[in-house]
């Protein structure tokens, strides 16, 4: 290539061809933490593309039902889309049943959405979270193509290698002789995504700028903003 | 390659059909499904006319300030590296809320001006009496790019969307992909990398009148003209109020510019 464009001069080449990519990945991280009563969900807000920061306040949590809300990141324009087509189908339902989707339906529903774009995958990494029937804080965890596991507590996107081993080690215990996993509490889960957002927006350029950190309860949804730094 | 790219766009959009129940709206497409946009194939074959460079406009810079939107773009069409038309507007007045700039391929921004300009009159004697907004505009520019992308037939375009959303100033971004956000500050290209962090500063200092920000706008191509070989001295800017949108054609910024140093320069001749 570099050679070719010293031999010959520019009228002799073919026209340059740009490459395409149907898709980009913008960064953004995600955590969410299930409590006995209580769910929390948690995204940073910087929006990335290579180096660059395309917005410092892009909220990646969407809120879908009263008490169901979805993080996502990847590939914005997937994200966007995906969130747009989730919304619809929930509003859908709830016409065609007379009642809010369940969190349980949500979470199979957009397993059953992910794996229908298979062979050309909406490039995105979801966490839902929410709280059940019985009204506990549940989490779910999905990779692009719709396989879905239940959690207690999970991390996605830019930075999930330096979050995830952490909230095995605190929330989970895991990995560790003759220890018991904590009782989740909302000052404990509070204090991790905390932590973990720090930590994170240390080490990975994807991550910073700001959090907004949900918390849903069967008295409601309420929200913090933590800051990040900016560099 | 092929086959495996017509494979996904199948799976994509056909087998998605039928599954579901109703569709979003008569004619229209099922939620998740591909919507055909006027002027695409229906044939999912990728067509190669974007994937060369045609004429091309560089950086379009916008702001948001105290009381306003405000927009800029020069007015040069490139191909390749020639400057080939020096006198192409692609700043565009879309209603009396919302003005839309493009960078990329000339010819993909004048076809999609020329559908929302029907798009427009369409709205308008089918008596939709709210006009089409800049959060609306926004909000359909990221569906139409997204669906283009999807079927391998990108339309080559970085958008810039500014105008009002409601009584709120809105200002938005949108790619070839669909990749969109709102923000305070937005530019295509290599504005990016030059005039947002100017802008930043600036905003960091204090506030933004519409003086100081038609100032800061001026300086962002300045730059640009200067470091981005692509740019060029003539320009078009959109301020837009509550009042209305004011789209100044014909500006120059030439005689602001000073090429002195360029006498000292050694080594590259």
């Amino acid at each position: 290539m570099a050679l070719d464009m010293v031999m010959e001069p520019d009228y002799m080449r073919d026209p340059r061809k740009h490459h395409f990519s149907p898709y980009m990945e913008n960064g953004g991280t995600s955590i969410a933490i299930a409590g006995d009563d209580f769910v929390m969900i948690a995204s940073d807000t910087r929006l990335t593309r290579g180096f660059n920061i395309l917005s410092r306040e892009q909220e990646k949590v969407l809120p879908l039902t009263a008490n169901t809300m979805m993080a996502s990141s990847g590939c914005w324009a997937d994200v966007l889309t995906l969130s747009k087509v989730l919304k619809d189908r929930i509003t859908m339902y709830s016409h065609e049943h007379n009642e809010t989707m369940p969190t349980t339906a949500v979470a199979q529903m957009l397993s059953t959405m992910l794996y229908w774009r298979r062979f050309f995958p909406y490039y995105v990494s979801n966490i839902l979270a929410g709280l059940d029937e019985q009204g506990k804080g549940v989490v779910y965890h999905y990779d692009p193509v719709g396989h879905m596991e239940q959690l207690a507590f999970s991390a996605t996107g830019a930075s999930v290698a330096q979050i995830q081993p952490l909230l095995d080690n605190q929330a989970g215990a895991l990995n560790m002789k003759d220890t018991t996993p904590p009782k989740i509490t909302r000052d404990l889960a509070r204090q991790l995504i905390h932590d973990a957002f720090i930590s994170a927006a240390e080490r990975d350029i994807n991550t910073g700028d700001g959090v907004i950190v949900h918390t849903i309860t069967k008295e409601g949804k309420t929200e913090e903003t933590i800051k990040l730094r900016r560099d | 390659m092929t086959d495996t790219r017509q494979l996904c766009v199948m799976m994509a959009g056909a087998s998605l059909s039928g599954m579901f129940t109703p569709n979003l709206w008569s004619g229209g497409p099922a939620p998740g499904q591909l919507y055909n946009f006027p002027a695409s194939k229906t044939q999912h074959d990728s067509k190669t006319h974007t994937m060369y460079p045609s004429t091309s406009g560089t950086s379009v810079v916008g702001l948001v300030y105290d009381g306003g939107v405000m927009l800029a773009a020069d007015t040069l069409g490139s191909y390749g590296s020639l400057a080939r038309f020096r006198n192409i507007n692609r700043v565009f007045k879309v209603t009396n809320k919302a003005v839309l700039a493009c960078s990329g391929d000339i010819a993909d921004y004048q076809f999609i001006r020329e559908v929302i300009e029907q798009k427009v009159r369409d709205d308008e004697i089918h008596g939709y009496t709210p006009e089409l907004n800049a959060g609306a505009l926004h909000c359909w520019l990221t569906r139409v790019l997204y669906n283009r992308r999807s079927k391998f037939d990108p339309l080559w375009l970085e958008s810039v969307v500014a105008g009002y959303k409601g009584d709120k100033p809105f200002l938005g971004f949108v790619d070839k992909i669909g990749t969109a956000f709102e923000a305070k500050e937005v530019a295509t290209g290599f504005g990016v990398h030059l005039a947002i962090p100017m802008i930043r500063e600036a905003r960091e200092k204090g506030n933004l009148t519409k003086d100081t920000a038609r100032k800061l706008l001026v300086d962002c191509l300045k730059v640009l003209y200067y470091r981005d070989c692509r740019a060029h001295f003539k320009y078009q800017l959109a301020d837009i109020t509550p009042e209305g949108i004011t789209i100044h054609d014909d500006l120059d910024l030439k005689q602001d510019t000073s090429w002195e140093v360029a006498n000292f320069i050694r080594g590259y001749d």
